[in-house]
């Protein structure tokens, strides 16, 4: 059996307010899931209630087809969770904290001893592995989380925003880290508001406004839903273009619908059509050597369909 | 990374996780700053009842070794357990909303109620503790005063029953801990309730409605020293004022039997509506 996560009519009110309308969600197989959606969306929400830190107004959560609200501790054995920023008793030492979950889970010792080694390793925290938690520093005290939510090295992760309060360099070795969890036969459902991590690592993506799933779909198929819409790209020139050469040689060019001046050397070019219109336009400014410097799209494709779909359910 | 493998581990019963979990518990009381605190009470109690004593004489002060751990274990017992309560017990379920050290334990395949069997029997471990330490200074001053005489069977049996009440009292503790997910409120809640709040409600209960305050906790505590008494108090007394005017004031003291029933009886119930409530609770 392949390692699965489902949500099923996943509702929770608070009061009045719906945090998360009715959640349906099936992902199944070794692959990376990206959780989006701005603040508020009800991504920790959905996540607590997949960890039964919170109970569903209605609806259930499953993992590996094993319902979380019925039989919690069967459905979390086969899973790693790491959600908000959980704080560690203060007094243990990071080889202590693992043992402890390493103890709960029921890994035998010499696997909780190697696997402590391994995973403080590989969030680099091997240099303090026996110092008191309660000194270290909001990112330091992350890294242990996230070696805790590895220690077992379960067949499903989930993640709420891995890289909150890391460092840049930490956020990329969160990356890698995912990266190499993708190796094993494992489904990694991670949310996330860094886009360009989300395209580095996952292989689909699930898009989450007002408590409401707007889809859910693999990377390769959102660029396609591109295909129309507005986009835009910068260019940057080697020296300064002036204002009447704008007029006359860029703005007359297909496909361009606006022109903004970021400054003397770089300009922003609202675009209405695909691929094909975008290379028409490249070719067209190349070829009329304006000292073209370089040219790229302003956004990506995940963030331009991310901003669309979330200002359609704004407006 | 171990490739292509099922998660590790076969997740433990729910006592097996429990005990599990008070071990790395205790092991945080005992390095924390809580546990000298305890400690340091105990001590100060300690001290100046030997200085009571070896400034009164103890032998003549209390007469015979029964009246003196009448009056010296059973009185101060209590106190000790109250602390204990207050401090290993007043945050130990709100401590894990408020300082967020739940969201640590509850991602893990673990029962709810094996994380509030486990606090509770860490927080029993530490308080026992304490409550040896207590005896200790006690039996070297009882030994002092009236050598190999001092153990008994009655201090075995009041032991016996200051453990029960430390049951009850932490069963207690832990039902208001789980109730506030602020820990300072708990806290402080528990201590203004067990320090002189429910002595009050059961002075008021006794003295002016004249009922039996057979529900509050620690109206049982007396029969802790029952063991060294000849003869037990009478069930309800009643005292007039003087003049023409003067109000009666009732007092009641427990009978043995229903002292250690109010014990056991608050240890089994907020036992299982503590466990109870922490099953409903959200990590919100
Ligand atoms: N305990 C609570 N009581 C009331 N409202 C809550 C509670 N928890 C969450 N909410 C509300 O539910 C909504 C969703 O919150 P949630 O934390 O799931 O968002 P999120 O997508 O994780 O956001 P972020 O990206 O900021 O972490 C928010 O509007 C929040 O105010
Ligand atoms: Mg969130």
């Amino acid at each position: 059996m392949s390692p699965s996560l489902e949500a099923r009519q996943l509702t929770r009110r608070f009061g009045a307010f719906t945090a998360l309308d009715h959640l349906n969600l099936q992902v199944e197989g070794s692959k990376c899931i990206g959780f989006l959606g701005p603040n508020g969306a009800g991504k920790t929400t959905a996540l607590k209630m997949f960890t039964d830190l919170i109970f569903p107004t209605s609806g259930e959560a499953f993992i590996n087809g094993v319902s979380v609200q019925q039989e919690r501790k069967r459905a979390l054995g086969a899973c790693g969770t790491l959600i908000e920023t959980p704080e560690i008793y203060s007094s243990l030492s990071p080889r202590e904290a693992l043992e402890l979950v390493g103890a709960l889970r029921g890994m035998r010792p010499e696997e909780i001893r190697s696997r402590t080694t391994e995973v403080l390793e590989e969030v680099k925290m091997a240099d303090w592995a026996d110092k008191k938690v309660g000194r270290f520093s909001k990112g330091m005290k992350q890294r242990i989380n996230i070696a805790s939510a590895l220690l077992s090295d379960p067949e499903v992760v989930l993640l709420d925003e891995p890289s909150t309060g890391l460092d840049p360099r930490g956020m990329a070795e969160v990356r890698d880290i995912v990266r190499g969890l993708k190796k094993g036969r494992r489904l990694i459902f991670m949310s996330s508001h860094i886009l360009s991590e989300v395209i580095d690592v996952c292989d689909e993506v699930a898009l989450l406004n007002h408590g409401k799933l707007l889809f859910h779909d693999t990377l390769s198929n959102v660029e396609k839903r591109l295909t129309g819409g507005a986009t835009s790209v910068d260019l940057a020139f080697m020296g300064p273009v002036g204002d009447d050469t704008v007029t006359s040689q860029v703005a007359p060019l297909p496909g361009v619908v606006s022109i903004a001046r970021v400054d003397a050397t770089r300009l922003t070019l609202t675009i209405q059509g695909g691929p094909t219109v975008q290379s028409g336009i490249l070719e067209r400014l190349a070829a009329a050597r304006l000292g073209l410097l370089s040219f790229e799209p302003s956004r990506s494709a995940l963030e331009e369909v991310y901003l669309q779909e979330i200002s359609k359910g704004d407006s | 990374m171990t490739d292509g493998t099922p998660s590790l581990g076969h997740v433990p019963g729910t006592f097996r996780q429990a005990v599990l979990l008070s071990r790395y518990q205790f092991r945080d009381y005992l390095r924390s700053r809580r546990f000298v605190l305890m400690m340091a009470i105990v001590a100060i109690i300690g001290a100046i009842l030997t200085f009571v004593l070896l400034y009164y004489n103890g032998a003549g002060l209390t007469g015979s070794s029964d009246a003196f751990y009448g009056t010296f274990w059973a009185g101060g017992v209590t106190v000790v357990i109250i602390f204990a309560g207050i401090i290993f017990g007043g945050d130990a379920i709100a401590g894990e909303f408020q300082n967020k050290t739940g969201y640590f334990l509850m991602g893990l395949p673990i029962r709810r109620n094996s994380v509030y069997v486990g606090k509770f029997l860490a927080a029993f471990t530490a308080s026992l503790l304490s409550v040896l330490f207590y005896l200790v200074i006690l039996l070297a001053n009882g030994a002092y005063w009236f050598g190999g005489a001092a153990l008994s069977v009655a201090l075995f049996e009041s032991f016996a029953i200051a453990l029960l009440y430390l049951l009850a009292l932490l069963g207690a503790v832990f039902l208001f801990s789980s109730m506030f997910k602020n820990s300072p409120y708990a806290v402080l809640v528990v201590a203004v309730l067990f320090l002189f709040g429910f002595s009050i409600i059961q002075a008021l209960i006794s003295g002016l409605v004249k009922v039996e305050p057979w529900f509050i906790i620690t109206y049982a505590q007396n029969v802790i020293s029952y063991p060294f008494l000849s003869s037990i108090p009478a069930h309800m007394e009643t005292v007039k004022a003087p003049g023409p005017r003067g109000a009666s004031i009732t007092s009641y003291n427990p009978t043995y039997a229903e002292g250690l029933a109010i014990m056991g009886g608050y240890f089994v119930l907020t036992a299982v509506a503590g466990l109870l409530l922490f099953e409903r609770e959200e990590f919100t």
